[in-house]
């Protein structure tokens, strides 16, 4: 199988590349750039002119509910929103019911995945059985079924000698734990961020301490076990700035936030919108600009959609009562664009930042969960997001392919629109009212 | 973003919060509220301006006190009034809430009277009858979580214009569980729309919210020093379940520091009144000489309540859409 993609804006910012020119994939590798290797003959050709051609996005965490969560989203569903996303591969967290900590549970997902035959899917396993902070799980055996790394998703362990026995354990085969910086007491039961609007609305808050004394002791417990770790969806200034002091120390951390907080504040909860409720909460425009800087100065190595479908009977509640989450695979790119376009404007002249952008989730992004994927390097997989970067499209219910329809950004007009995804070298998804053509 | 309490005219279509309420509107229900007063003073206790409406009141949490004033209010406008305890009914067998609007608004409801445990839950209710075009159903919220009780609000304000007619010399003072009440905001939010140089919030640093001057209020954790020349006191009741905990140690140690005894309230202007949603918890932050003393006007404030929630009532039964 051959595949050419013609006269597209070729975006690689893994190599630099930023160019118009034509790709080649054959059996589902990147072939050549540029002048058609030799012998090639074209299967299909796609003509991307006007396009950006760009590798396939790799989004650190996206919710697929399966299995236990089927009627908030299927996998079905969430691959064919993946698609739509522009997503080729996607790290999934372990907080299914039951747990993703036996390695049979992730073979299973693997397996479902795999004869979808659309986005990669890359499961964490669990770094405590069923997620409760007591026994670690076997890990080793999790990492063979395929599992890139631990993690405890939205359960912070309280006995923080499990914790460091887990750091030691996981860095004894050099496995990355996942943790989100979340104090098990402080801030539990929240659902606002702690400030001036929670009190007003008589929300309960997690304030950003919840966030820093957490990070405190993971990086006291990295610097005594040497344990590579990804901290997941920060959210507030001050975690940032601690962050960006341990990296300068040399800790073995990367960090990732979750689109929609480039974006949102606190504020966006106006009158106690429901969609607007996520975890962690969104903060206050100080800590939202500060995000919007660290994505820039790489603080922030990855964003990722955090992509968590919730059902209507779960979100049409009140504030406290919603469950947390918002849809995000197919707002991924559309909303990391707009950063891009944000910052070009107040920072005219001052690098790409839409190559920038892009690392940010796909290469960057690939880097910190260990996968080969997120470039167009020659011998790399075809996997492979088009789109077109001035397409305006708005955010409802029925644009989205998602079983997860809530996202505070509903009604929202973004730029970005993904034309065709490709994974492996096979076409897994084309827009059809688009302009990407069969030629051949 | 639209505040939806308003209609596209600017007049009040719910009341939930008095938050972002115009001036005008806060002035005109308690204008309102003094046409009715005498109504409860005459021999047939009722005007005829609900008559042929029907308002349910939804308490999905429990309040004899509020219920009853609401039921109270509503009889005197002529209105029929059904009480649906939400605690022993269909959302407790797993119908939704917005479910069980849509049941009722088929009955023909012509306002909600809403209490609810969760902050915010009255909006949902408000939001969901503009989504689905119902305009001629009104919701009042009768307390939200820690967020609103906006005529609680209304009605100290009522009681504080009775005693002191004009606002904008007072300083008032909130003592106690700021944190968890829903009064104590909807009555910082009224004090300032109403023009009040001064508010002050008194309480253990455990008891008071975080930006509480954003909204425009001073902060006093030594009783002493916040009751000094205030004009108003309005005590808030401690909840059981506040009393023994992390957030205080003990009831004894919370009357020393924060019950009003009259050796304190001594320290506030000699014409101070002294108020108190209820229902009151004596000896605990309040002393019983005060509280049956002549400054305290408890039992006023009940009685103006009446009025107050008869005045928004057949306000928003006068506004359409």
């Amino acid at each position: 199988m051959s595949l050419h993609i013609k006269n597209g804006r070729v975006i690689d910012p893994a190599n630099g590349i930023d160019a118009v020119q034509d790709l080649f994939i054959v059996d589902g590798k990147v072939a050549a750039l540029g002048a058609a290797p030799a012998g090639f003959a074209a299967a299909r050709t796609i003509d991307a002119t006007g396009l950006v051609v760009a590798p396939g996005l790799v989004d650190l965490s996206a919710r697929l509910r399966e299995p236990g969560y089927e009627y908030k989203a299927t996998l079905d569903s969430e691959m064919q929103a993946a698609m739509q996303g522009g997503v080729t591969s996607l790290v999934c967290p372990p907080d299914t019911d039951p747990v993703l900590d036996e390695p049979g549970l992730v073979e299973m997902l693997k397996h479902r995945a795999r004869r979808l035959n659309q986005a990669n899917v890359h499961p964490l396993g669990a770094l405590t059985m069923g997620l409760k902070g007591k026994a670690l799980t076997e890990m080793a055996e999790l990492t063979e079924s395929g599992c890139v790394g631990f993690s405890q998703a939205e359960e912070p362990i309280q006995d923080t000698n499990v914790l460091l026995r887990a750091l030691q354990y996981a860095n004894t085969f050099g496995y990355t734990v996942w943790l989100r910086p979340q104090d098990a007491h402080i801030g539990r039961g929240g659902v606002a961020h702690s400030g001036p609007l929670a009190s007003r609305l008589g929300l309960s808050g997690v304030p950003v301490m919840a966030e820093t004394i957490a990070l405190h002791t993971i990086f006291e417990l990295i610097r005594s076990t040497g344990a590579r770790v990804h901290l997941c969806r920060i959210s507030s200034a001050a975690a940032l700035d601690l962050i960006r002091a341990a990296k300068a120390e040399g800790l073995p951390v990367t960090c990732d936030v979750g689109v929609h907080h480039v974006h949102m504040t606190d504020a966006d909860i106006g009158f106690f919108d429901p969609n607007a409720r996520v975890t962690p909460p969104f903060r206050s425009q100080r800590d939202r600009d500060a995000i919007r800087a660290a994505v820039l100065d790489g603080t922030v190595d990855a964003v990722c959609s955090d992509h968590t479908p919730v059902d209507d009977d779960e979100k049409l509640l009140p504030f406290a009562e919603a469950s947390p989450g918002a849809t995000g695979l197919e707002l991924l790119l559309s909303l990391t664009l707009k950063w891009a376009e944000d910052y070009a404007a107040t920072q005219p002249g001052k690098g790409d930042a839409l190559a920038l952008a892009l690392s940010r989730i796909s290469h960057d992004a690939a880097r910190v969960a260990g996968l080969d994927a997120g470039r167009l390097t020659i011998g790399s997989p075809a996997d492979i997001c088009i789109f077109d970067p001035n397409a305006r499209w708005t955010v409802e219910g029925a644009a989205l392919a998602s079983q997860g329809k809530h996202t505070p950004f509903l009604g929202y007009e973004l730029a970005g629109q993904v034309q065709a995804t490709i994974v492996a070298g096979h076409v897994a998804y084309q827009r059809s009212a688009g302009n990407v053509s069969n030629v051949s | 973003m639209l505040n939806p309490q308003l209609n596209k005219n600017g007049e009040l279509q719910h009341l939930l919060s008095i938050e972002g309420l115009p001036k005008a509107i806060v002035n005109h229900i308690l204008d309102t509220a003094s046409s009715f007063v005498g109504v409860s003073d005459r021999e047939v206790k009722k005007v005829p301006l609900m008559r042929g409406k029907s308002v349910f009141n939804l308490f999905f949490e429990n309040s004899t006190r509020t219920r009853t004033t609401f039921e109270i209010a509503s009889k005197r406008l002529s209105a029929d009034v059904i009480n649906l305890n939400m605690q022993a009914s269909s959302t407790s067998k797993g119908e939704s809430l917005l479910d069980t609007i849509d049941n009722l608004s088929a009955m023909h409801a012509d306002m909600f009277v809403v209490r609810h445990a969760q902050s915010g839950a009255p909006y949902m209710i408000a939001k969901h009858l503009i989504d689905t075009r119902q305009n001629h159903v009104h919701v009042v919220n009768a307390g939200d979580g820690r967020h609103a009780h906006p005529t609680q609000g209304l009605l100290d304000m009522y009681t504080i214009r009775h005693y002191k007619k004009d606002f904008t010399n007072l300083t008032v003072a909130i003592v106690g569980d700021i944190l968890h009440s829903r009064v104590a905001r909807s009555d910082i939010h009224a004090l300032t729309t109403l023009g009040v140089p001064e508010v002050r919030a008194i309480g253990p640093h455990t008891l008071l919210p975080g930006g509480l001057d954003q909204m425009g209020v001073r902060t006093f954790t030594n009783m002493n020093e916040g009751l000094k020349g205030v004009d108003v006191i309005i005590m808030l009741r401690l909840q059981n379940e506040r009393m023994n905990g992390a957030l205080l140690p003990s009831v004894q140690e919370y009357f020393k520091s924060y019950g009003l005894t009259p050796e304190r309230l001594a320290l506030a202007k000699p014409d101070a009144i002294v108020m108190h949603p209820g229902p009151m918890n004596r000896g605990v932050e309040i002393d019983s000489a005060v509280a049956d003393g002549p400054q305290a006007v408890i039992l006023p404030q009940v009685t103006f309540g009446i009025a107050v929630r008869m005045a928004v009532m057949s306000i928003l039964a006068g506004n359409q859409g």
